[in-house]
Order: C-alpha cells, then structure tokens, then sequence
C-alpha cells in the first residue's frame, strides 16, 4: 500500500510541474526516482531513458509505465501513469469547456489570434532543434536528403505521413546504424 | 462505436509514429485530428495546442486525451490516452524485460536519427500555417511584432512559455472594445506615411 502511495507521488510531482511537455519532466522524474526513493541509480535511470528515447511515444508515460512496472507490477504502472497523466488533463478538460462556452465572445476570439504567433514559434523552435539533433547525427547531407524528400511526399504529393515515417524508420535503421 | 474505433485508431497511429518524445507527435495529433477524421478545424487545434502548452505534464495525452473528451466524452478520453500511450509502454517493458542490451543498439539509434528530419519538417509545416493564419488574422505588421517579442522572450530572455501565452491570453481579454475604427485609421496613416 505504502509503495503505491510512493508510486503515486513520485509521478504526481513531475506531472503537475512538468511545464514545456513531456521532456521538460524528465529531470523531476530522476529527482523522485533516483535521488528521493533510490528505486535505481545514475547508471540505470539513464539506460531506462535511452531505450525510452529510442522507442515511439510519448516519453514521460513510458518512463512512469515501466519504472512504476518495475516497482509494482501492472497496478504500479497504472498509478504511475495515472498520476502522470491525470491532473493537467483534468484541469485542461474544465478550462477548455469553459472557453468553448465563450467561443463568440469577441474577447475569445482575440485571445486565439493573439496566441497563434507565439505557437508558431514554439512549434518553429522545435522544428529547429530537431533538423540541429539530427545534422549533428548525421550530417548536412543525410539529413537534408531525408527532410527534402519527406518534405515532396507528405506535402507536395499527399502521401500519409504514416508511411514517410515508416520508409524513413527503414532507411534509418539499413543505412545510418 | 465506430467513433471510439476511430479514436483508437488515430492516436494508436500517434503514439506508435511518434519518434522523438510527445512534442514530436504534436503534427501527428494535427494530420489525424484536423486533416484525416476532423473532429476539429485549425482554430480550434490552435487554441487547445495554446492551452496544452501552458499547462503543465506531457503534452502528447494532455491533447490526446482532450480531444477524446471533446469527441465521445469521458470514454473517449480514456480511450484515446490508451491509445496513445498502452501501447509503447508495453514495447518497452517488453524490450527492457527480454533485451537489456538493446538500447544505443545501431539500427534502434539509426531509425530515431532518420525519422528526425521527416517530424522536423512536419513541424516546419505547422509552424508555418500557424504564422499565416496569424497574418490573415492581424495582417504582416503586428504579426511579425508578436512573432519577433515570442522570438526575444523565449530564446534570448529564456521565459517560460506558459508565462508569454497567460500574458497573451490576458492581453487579449484586458483589451478594451471596440478598436476597429482605430485600427483602419492606423493602418491607414502607416500606409500613407
């Protein structure tokens, strides 16, 4: 009962404070699992944390899934997703009704065209650390071919990213091993 | 039941294509939600994508399991957050489980570092639709304006983006109406000075 509790908690506290996505967590996820419950070590958490990096999804509820697995079983993966999970999307579920109800508002209104600059550039931020992480990778060469090609197939021709990502994974995992 | 199937299936397809952590599948969610079954228009995406970036915890189920919500109620959320994250945690269990030496493995490590540029792109994309419907909204100058301040504050000052987007927010309710007459008047001198 107590490591539930423990599971909980240790998963509770990066969730709520987490701000900027799942990565931003990461290090408030070692603080908890590392350093306040000792559950693994430096070494540990860090090979946890590259295979949660290879894999697809997102990366703070595979680390809450397996380390609460590790720790408790299938019902010590539930609560340490849940925890994860839970309370910022509880309060997004209430605050977004909300707005909905306001949708004609002109003051609504203003409110998602003021924002939308500053989404661009989050989301330009993002795009920009990903083309750096991955030249650095694999170079200019590699990685232009792969954006410029993505780029003609998923916009120019229509095709679903689904089946660029899965060529790419395949040309990754060939060729740039 | 064919709703719940469809939301299993779109973020199902997020969570399993998204290389790279949640904000990665950020283009995702978009391609499915908006493009593919559209349960909602780029308005919409917009201000949930505001809202989810201001708030804290992983950004991938806090949309995922929204849009559920918005789509099929609180079934629906629980079945989308399923969906996206059951099925990668399980893979991982699995692979740490049976082969501990898998990870920095080359072909895992060479499939992350390929599939990087094809979700940069997807985001570059994104980020470009977002500045042109600011533009159509508020026309080139003040779009800029807000673009270069985000720009300044976010990697120059290092603010944190939850804190811009609540003063946006706030902005835009605290500003008194009606202005239009203003703005045309404004604009107008601008052009002929």
């Amino acid at each position: 009962m107590i490591l539930y509790w423990k599971i909980f908690v240790a998963f509770f506290i990066p969730g709520v404070l987490g701000y900027g996505g799942g990565p931003a967590s990461i290090p408030l996820v070692e603080n908890e699992v590392v350093g306040r419950y000792g559950w693994m070590n430096v070494q540990q958490f860090s090979e946890v944390l590259a295979l949660a990096n290879s894999l697809p999804g997102p990366i703070a509820t595979k680390l809450a899934g397996y380390i609460g697995y590790e720790q408790g079983g299938i019902l010590g993966a539930a609560i340490g997703v849940f925890a994860t999970v839970a309370p910022s999307l509880i309060i997004m579920v209430f605050l977004l009704g909300l707005l909905y109800k306001y949708k004609d508002s002109p003051k609504v209104q203003r409110m998602t065209l003021y924002v939308r600059p500053a989404i661009a550039i989050l989301l330009g931020l993002i795009a920009y650390r990903f083309f750096a992480e991955s030249q650095a990778q694999i170079g200019w060469i590699q990685m232009l071919l792969i954006a410029g090609s993505s780029y003609l197939l998923i916009e120019r021709m229509k095709v679903h990213p689904a089946f660029v990502i899965l060529i790419s994974l395949v040309y990754g995992g060939l060729f740039l091993g | 039941m064919k709703t719940q199937w469809h939301l299993f299936v779109a973020f199902f397809r997020v969570g399993m294509l998204g290389y790279g952590g949640g904000p990665a599948s950020i283009p995702l969610v978009h391609k499915e939600v908006v493009g593919k079954y559209q349960w909602m228009d780029d308005s919409d995406f917009g201000d949930l994508l505001a809202l989810a970036n201001t708030l804290p915890g992983p950004i991938a189920t806090k949309m995922a399991g929204y849009i559920g919500y918005r789509v099929s109620g609180w079934i629906g959320l629980i079945n989308a957050v399923m969906a996206v994250m059951i099925p990668t945690i399980f893979l991982m269990i699995v692979l740490l489980g049976s082969l501990t030496s898998v990870q920095g493995g080359g072909w895992v490590e060479g499939m992350t570092n390929a599939v990087m540029p094809v979700v940069g792109v997807m985001m570059a994309v994104l980020t470009w639709q977002f500045f042109n419907k600011a533009r159509k909204g508020m026309g080139w100058v003040q779009t800029i304006l807000f673009t270069v301040v985000a720009l300044i504050l976010l990697e120059l000052l290092h603010v944190h983006p939850g804190i811009i987007i609540a003063a946006l927010l706030a902005a835009a309710i605290l500003r008194k109406e009606p202005k239009d007459e203003d703005e045309k008047g404004a604009v107008k001198g601008g052009d002929e000075g």
